[in-house]
């Protein structure tokens, strides 16, 4: 946890700078006290993303999307292994800050940050293995040699939930970057400060800048603006809110762009294998399939 | 070119007006020698607090050392008033005139060792039809390289986008003079409509000052009917008073627009110095009565670049100047982003990699 004497500036995560927001707007994260007469005592403050810092994320991660998708898979994994390492050393503090933001219980927490761990190697394992389970040699009526793999479809726009806090955003990072994608992470404000410390270790663990993008604010404003902008490739929402599971989609018609819904469930639900597998990676890879002569 | 020995002790009214008037560079003290005692009548606005007739927008300011105030620069406080007029923001409608006034500025060029006839092909189609919304107004002029300006004027013949040449040994300048020229009548006679070509830096900056006055005026000959724009490379200049200095130059020789950059240096346009340089067109269209462009190039991307540019046109010299006859980008990938930004204009949505054609 950090010092009593230092309050911490939790600031956006852009193309692999801290900036503040281009709006210079906040919001504050208040504890509320029981008694009515006292203001409820701030927490934190965080920065409130606008339509230009969400402009400015999409552009820095179309320029990461590059050199990410054609980095070698197994340079995904090992980096995915890093963040998983970098989490594990920094396990004590994300737990406090879950607790002291009245996000999660002690024990809970605990969990929580040990999944988050495991799940993120388990995703680290799959980067170089893709390709093997999810291509596919078909058989052809020709002399053609006939081969399907999947490939990064570019800009995904992602919605984690806001409670578990940690491991909704990680159970959608992982599975989105793995694959080659970048990503552009529509934060809660309440998860602001978790994502935001998660994002120093993204920093510290080879993640190249632009590859993800956090930014925190409300999204009754800023949703719209992702759903319409036509730099994304595809939606990862993690929404029970039937208004806006059908805004992502009536958007997403519009450019056709793909992409999946998971309801918000419980920690515990978050905890369990259900909210980990290849069918959370596999809506954000495009299949390609060649088609090449033998014999000649 | 021969050289013609200058003699210092000429006195001013004694230089024939085609020749480069040094004294306005070399000394302080002389008072500023061109100013006309006839009025332009072009520059020329009824005033009607003063009853008299006046044009306070393109008056050179007074200073006692008599030169045209462009220059004498300010650096620091051009950079700061640079640096002020960005913050200047363009909403809705006039956002989407500017962008499209800008589109209609641009100079969509390619100066690529592996130019094909086929590139420059599609690159004129383009800005034909930048995009398939008829809206979107086509393209100032399509720059090329002398040896693709025939496949160029193919294409464009008979529409309203000109072919641009580079020429003169673009983009370093470093080859005989005659060879220069020899490039500089080529693109011309192929039939470009404007010609881009390159002061000697290096002259200029050993201090032969009439060469590269002389050089100009033999380019500006040998372009014939075509509009001749003079690239300073203002990164090579170094300070502002040299690209003041160098504009003023150019202006004088015959200039029809004055250029910053090649694109093929490491500093390339800024604004800053096409700040400087719409002081010099301003403080010698006061002085002459021929209004000279500015053209920007090298660098410039994003349309908010490109906006920048148009708020110190507009500041500097006055909205009727915002037209391509006046100012012009130089740019390639600009075009791209200028269709994003007004699609996002009209449409609220941000485009994406895939809503604009590649080059």
């Amino acid at each position: 946890m950090s010092s009593d004497h230092v309050h911490k500036t939790y600031k956006l995560y852009l193309g692999g700078g801290f900036p503040r927001s281009e709006s210079g707007r906040s919001l504050k994260i208040e504890r509320p006290t029981r008694s009515t007469n006292r203001s409820p005592r701030i927490l934190a403050q965080i920065a409130r993303a606008s339509r230009k810092d969400l402009r400015g994320a999409v552009e820095a991660a179309q320029k990461a999307f590059g050199p990410w998708s054609k980095a070698k898979p197994m340079l995904r994994g090992q980096i995915l292994y890093r963040m998983a390492e970098m989490l594990d050393s920094r396990g004590r503090e994300f737990e406090d800050l879950l607790v002291s933001f009245g996000l999660s219980d002690r024990r809970q927490a605990r969990l929580e940050v040990e999944v988050s761990c495991n799940r993120l190697l388990w995703y680290a394992g799959w980067a170089d293995k893709l390709g093997q389970v999810l291509g596919t040699v078909n058989p052809v009526s020709g002399p053609y040699f006939d081969f399907s793999s999947p490939e990064a479809m570019g800009v995904v726009a992602v919605y984690p939930g806001e409670k578990p806090a940690l491991l909704s955003l990680v159970s959608t990072l992982a599975p989105v970057i793995v694959g080659g994608n970048c990503g552009v992470f529509l934060v809660p404000y309440e998860a602001g400060p978790i994502a935001i410390t998660f994002a120093e270790i993204l920093a510290t663990s080879d993640v190249p800048g632009g590859v993800c993008n956090f930014l925190t604010g409300t999204r009754d404003e800023l949703l719209t603006h992702f759903v319409m902008h036509r730099g994304f490739q595809a939606n990862f929402l993690v929404s029970d809110d039937p208004r806006e599971i059908k805004l992502v989609e009536y958007e997403a018609a519009d450019h056709v762009k793909r992409g999946k819904t998971v309801p918000l469930g419980t920690p515990a639900l978050w905890r369990s294998p259900a909210c980990q597998g290849l069918d959370w990676i596999s809506p954000f890879l495009e299949i390609k399939t060649t088609w090449h002569p033998i014999g000649l | 070119m021969r050289l013609k020995p200058t003699n210092r002790n000429t006195h001013s009214s004694d230089i024939p007006k085609a020749r480069l008037n040094l004294q306005l560079f070399r000394t302080k003290t002389l008072p500023f020698l061109h100013q006309s005692d006839t009025p332009n009548p072009q520059l020329e606005r009824y005033d009607p607090v003063m009853k008299r007739k006046s044009s306070i927008l393109l008056q050179p300011r007074e200073n006692d050392t008599g030169l045209p105030p462009c220059l004498l620069v300010d650096a620091v406080g051009l950079e700061g008033r640079a640096a002020e007029l960005k913050k200047r923001s363009w909403k809705k409608g006039v956002k989407l005139e500017a962008i499209e006034r800008a589109i209609s500025m641009t100079d969509l060029t390619t100066l690529e060792g592996a130019d094909t006839s086929g590139r420059v092909e599609r690159l004129c189609k383009k800005a034909l039809r930048p995009d398939p919304n008829p809206d979107i107004p086509q393209v100032a002029a399509v720059c090329v390289y002398p040896n693709l300006v025939e496949t160029a004027v193919k294409v464009l013949e008979g529409s309203p986008v000109e072919v641009a040449s580079v020429a003169s040994g673009f983009p370093a300048g470093q080859v005989p003079l005659s060879l220069r020229l020899a490039d500089t009548r080529m693109a011309a006679e192929q039939g470009a409509d404007e010609i881009d070509v390159v002061i000697s830096r290096g002259a200029f900056l050993s201090g032969q000052l009439e060469q590269v006055f002389e050089e100009v005026q033999a380019f500006k000959e040998a372009a014939g009917k075509a509009k001749l724009k003079v690239i300073l490379e203002t990164g090579e200049l170094g300070t502002f008073d040299r690209i003041a200095k160098a504009g003023w130059l150019a202006c004088e020789a015959g200039a029809d627009f004055i250029k910053t950059s090649t694109g093929k240096v490491k500093i390339n346009a800024t604004p800053a110095t096409a700040l400087c340089m719409l002081h010099v067109v301003r403080d010698f269209e006061a002085h002459s009565g021929r209004a000279v462009g500015v053209k920007v190039a090298g660098g410039i991307r994003t349309s908010k670049e490109a906006l920048h540019y148009l708020a110190l046109v507009l500041e500097t010299l006055g909205p009727s100047r915002l037209t391509n006859k006046l100012f012009r980008f130089g740019a390639s990938s600009l075009l791209n982003d200028l269709i994003r930004q007004w699609k996002k204009q009209k449409t609220g949505r941000y485009m994406g990699p895939d809503d604009v054609c590649l080059d």
